[in-house]
């Protein structure tokens, strides 16, 4: 299936880009980002990440859909 | 409403946008960028959001304190982009019949937004590289209320002891 994988802050300047469709056989956000650590030099620790599948915050285990929207949220930090 | 707005927030319009003939109080927060952070002097601030999702997550935070607080309306806006000194990072304004409730509300928009919405900042530093700030408060927001509650429970303790 594919997804949609948009970047930012910390997770855009490791991968150098700010969003993608990549071809996955991941079933969970967990998996996914699994298989971008082997793309990309990735520094963040998935325990400091929070995922949102399609603008919602989920669990790391939630299952994925084609074409699903997927963004590894780094420490939000506004204000 | 809560908006992203990558120009400078005019908070004369944000707190007309709350205006309400019930309302006999207005609280506004401003968030400013300062010039220093954990001892590092700043020189300026960089903001990005997911702006799809920080709207949405904003919008929920606004009805949650609708529900919570005996309010009118509440309106907010994040900037994103380059911010120098001194600059208004994110306004909130609170409208409400007394005082005491448009504090509580405006207070907890603040913290959520803080805690919750999608929005990322980079520190531009006057003599270190620049980094992606980690809110340590936001990612432990209970800390320091247990951090009261254990120093409650110690003066108890003590209070407890003089009693024998």
């Amino acid at each position: 299936m594919k997804v949609t994988i948009k970047y930012f802050a910390a997770m855009r300047e490791c991968c150098e880009k700010s969003e993608e469709i990549l071809e996955t056989d991941a079933e969970t956000p967990q998996q996914l980002f699994e298989q971008i650590c082997t793309l990309y030099p990735i520094t963040l620790a998935m325990d400091t990440l929070k995922v949102a599948v399609n603008e919602f915050y989920v669990d790391f285990d939630t299952p994925l859909s084609d074409n699903d929207t997927v963004v590894f949220i780094p420490p939000v930090a506004g204000g | 409403m809560f908006s992203i707005s990558d120009t400078e927030i005019n908070k004369a319009s944000l707190e007309d946008a709350v205006s309400d003939q019930q309302a006999g109080a207005v609280v506004t927060f401003d968030g400013r960028v300062r010039n220093h952070n954990e001892g590092h002097p700043v020189k300026s601030l960089e903001y990005q959001s997911y702006e799809s999702m920080a709207e949405k997550v904003g919008l929920e935070i606004i009805q949650e304190a609708q529900q919570k607080f005996d309010i009118h309306q509440v309106a907010a806006i994040h900037r994103v982009g380059h911010l120098g000194i001194g600059e208004a990072a994110v306004v909130v304004s609170v409208s409400s019949s007394h005082r005491a409730d448009g504090f509580k509300a405006c207070q907890y928009v603040i913290d959520e937004i803080k805690l919750r919405v999608p929005v990322w900042k980079k520190e531009h530093y006057v003599n270190k590289d620049p980094e992606w700030v980690a809110c340590h408060q936001c990612a432990h927001p209970h800390e320091q209320d247990l951090e009261q509650e254990q120093e409650q429970d110690h003066k108890q303790d003590l209070a407890h002891k003089h009693d024998h």
